[in-house]
């Protein structure tokens, strides 16, 4: 399985972000999207996400399930957790579980554990610090197998502990044959190729 | 289909825990309805001439003005690009919470008709019709409420926009749930006609609803 | 014990523990003394039988503004004294001053079928008390709609005072409105002077009811100082373990599940 994407060009609110932007990612490897801000890190990942339609050129994913798109192989993680505070921990990852769909999914419990939840399941997310709202967000990569990770800023707001944990489940992740593109400005914990945009900041 | 239950019943959910605003609508429906005699006089056989309309009114205000945080909440929490991205098509996913909408929103609006028929002093025909009117003719007034709220997500406004945008498109399902009302309860027309073209109202906002609000949101996304 | 100690939870809690039974009691001994009273009562010469039901629902009217009178001085306290317990009283009164309310109004209704042949006239008390029990719902959306409850507790406290000005306003203004209006109704609720056969067990009613109140409230304080408590614990809870797992025991239920 191979992430391949040829000539993209982004354009946000009539403004050029990048343009001829060409990168290929194989399985088992993972592609640390870097440069600085405002060049377009977070619009790549939602172009490959299809939250957005590129300008010109191409992204295309080679082999897995040929019938469906790079968005629904995919797990996007943004800068917001998409959880809901009046649902319990356990509810919110459920209903992503449930509606992400798709695939044999993992019990909740175990995801939970994964991440260092279980203690919190049955509290409602209102309850939790950033921290463990982002390791909520990761425990859903767990709940439902997708190929492709689309992680932005995933260490934002995680601990030590926390960010060795998710290098963890990353490396688990790519042992599986998943591919992973991160958009970071600090170092993943993980080895990655580097794909620098928006040319030197 | 578990995608699109799963959906429905997180929707239900959130909307009847503390912060949810499942029963404002209903507070809201109420109040408009209160507030109707002190502007026209207690006289009651004003009032039951009315009550049909004021009922419908203040359902039709009630449902779209819930309406606001349907896509918005989903979008600031970053639900909405995994709703998009998703196995399940946009149209559906946009379908189920506007069905779990209705359910949380629009059906205690039919069950509180005929509490608020009481205090219209209309009578268990009366009453009767217009809870049947509001039950065919609510769903029409989420799924196309829903188009406001799609767009209301892809241009950063809701309230008062999302109400000017969408209250136009309403007005086919008033005339036709206040004309079955009517005709059910002094004629001359027979109930059936404008019922009929009410249910079907409904069923075609079924339809359009649904697309309208997933292009828009798909191309609203930023 | 004054209201300094008063605002130790735990110092209240003991004292609840202590005082419900007492309350309950007496409020079953009024309740059943009052309803005996009523039943003896002796019908009246123009409404008949149905003239009892003034003994529920006086009492009732009478609690439904009460409350709000309890809560005004109870949002007093969150706004101006601060007492910890202020916002607690405050909620915990909302559902029961508005259930109250919505007896008032049922049990009018009720009467009023026989007096009126409708269920609803737009009479003026009557239309008050619907007026109130809709801004009863409103407070209590208000504290539903938050979830944090010494975030809310500020709002709702300005609302409530703000209710408490506004509503001899608002029964002036309806009672205008209806004048104004010559509804079509001749009789109008509560309107003969009340004789001293119906004046004793309908103050023995509202004392019941009253202590009813009372009892209900006090009970209703705890269990929201309880919720509140299950609230911090449930957060200290959210807190505590997220540190104790090392990555590699979650790496490990990771290699093996992948």
């Amino acid at each position: 399985m191979r992430l391949l994407g040829s000539d993209v060009r982004c354009v946000r609110g009539g403004r050029e972000v990048f343009a001829g932007l060409s990168f290929q990612a194989a399985a088992g490897e993972a592609v640390a999207v870097t440069g600085r801000n405002g060049s377009g890190k977070t619009s790549l990942l939602r172009l490959i996400a299809g939250l957005l339609l590129p300008a010109g050129g191409s992204i295309a994913i080679e082999g897995g399930e040929t019938e469906l798109t790079v968005a629904e192989q995919a797990h996007y993680l943004g800068h917001r957790d998409a959880l809901k505070p009046a649902l319990s921990v356990d509810e919110n990852l459920s209903f992503w579980s449930d509606f992400l769909g798709g695939g044999a999914a993992r019990p909740t419990a175990d995801c939970l554990a994964a991440v260092g939840l279980a203690h919190a399941a049955e509290l409602p997310a209102a309850y939790l610090s950033a921290g463990q709202r982002r390791r909520l967000s990761l425990a859903r990569l767990l709940a439902m197998p997708r190929p492709l990770w689309l992680l932005d800023e995933p260490t934002n707001a995680l601990d030590v502990a926390g960010q060795a944990m998710f290098a963890e489940l990353m490396r688990a992740h790519l042992a599986g044959g998943g591919l992973i593109i991160a958009a970071t400005h600090g170092p993943l914990g993980i080895d990655a190729r580097e794909l620098r945009i928006g040319g030197v900041g | 289909m578990t995608a699109l239950g799963a959906l429905i019943r997180r929707d239900i959910r959130i909307a009847l825990r503390v912060g949810g605003g499942a029963l404002i609508g209903v507070l809201f429906f109420l109040t408009v309805v209160v507030l109707m005699p002190f502007a026209v006089g207690p006289d009651l056989v004003l009032l039951t001439r009315l009550g049909p309309a004021i009922l419908w009114l203040g359902a039709l205000l009630a449902s779209l003005l819930t309406l606001d945080r349907l896509f918005t909440a989903d979008h600031e929490d970053g639900s909405l690009d995994l709703i998009v991205m998703s196995r399940t098509p946009l149209e559906l996913a946009c379908a189920a919470k506007a069905l779990a909408h209705w359910i949380a929103a629009g059906l205690p609006l039919v069950v509180a008709t005929p509490v608020l028929g009481l205090l219209l002093n209309l009578d268990a025909v009366a009453t009767g019709a217009v809870a049947l009117t509001l039950l065919a003719g609510t769903p029409a007034l989420t799924f196309i409420g829903m188009i406001g709220a799609a767009l209301a997500v892809t241009m950063h406004r809701g309230g008062l926009l999302l109400a000017v945008l969408v209250l136009p498109l309403s007005i086919p399902v008033l005339i036709f749930g206040v004309a079955a009302s009517q005709a059910a309860i002094v004629g001359p027309l027979p109930f059936g006609a404008p019922f009929s073209i009410l249910c079907a109202l409904s069923l075609m906002s079924f339809v359009v609803g649904p697309f309208a609000a997933a292009a828009s949101l798909r191309h609203g996304l930023d | 014990m004054t209201l300094i100690d008063l605002a130790n939870p735990t110092r209240f809690l003991a004292l609840v523990a202590r005082l419900l039974p007492w309350l309950a009691v007496v409020t079953a001994v009024l309740l059943a003394a009052g309803l005996y009273l009523s039943a003896l009562a002796p019908d009246d010469y123009q409404q008949g039988a149905t003239v009892k039901i003034m003994f529920i629902h006086v009492p009732n009217a009478w609690l439904s503004m009460f409350v709000w009178g309890i809560m005004s001085v109870a949002s007093l306290g969150t706004l101006v004294w601060r007492h910890p317990l202020a916002d607690v009283a405050a909620k915990a009164a909302a559902p029961i001053g508005a259930s109250f309310t919505f007896l008032a109004l049922l049990t009018g209704s009720l009467w009023g079928r026989p007096m009126w042949g409708t269920y609803w006239e737009w009479d003026a008390r009557l239309t008050s008390v619907l007026i109130l029990f809709l801004m009863y719902l409103g407070l209590i959306a208000l504290w539903r709609a938050v979830e944090d409850p010494t975030r809310a507790a500020r709002a709702a406290a300005v609302l409530t005072l703000v209710g408490a000005i506004n509503l001899p306003i608002i029964k002036f203004s309806v009672d205008w409105w209806n004048t104004l209006h010559q509804p079509a109704s001749v009789m109008r609720m509560g309107g003969p002077t009340l004789d001293k056969a119906f004046l004793i067990p309908l103050l023995v009613m509202a004392i019941a009811f009253t202590f009813l109140f009372l009892t209900l409230h006090v009970a209703a304080m705890r269990n929201e100082i309880l919720r509140r408590r299950v609230r911090s614990l449930q957060m200290m809870q959210a807190r505590s373990v997220s540190s104790d797992v090392s990555p590699g025991g979650a790496s490990g239920q990771i290699a093996g599940a992948v």
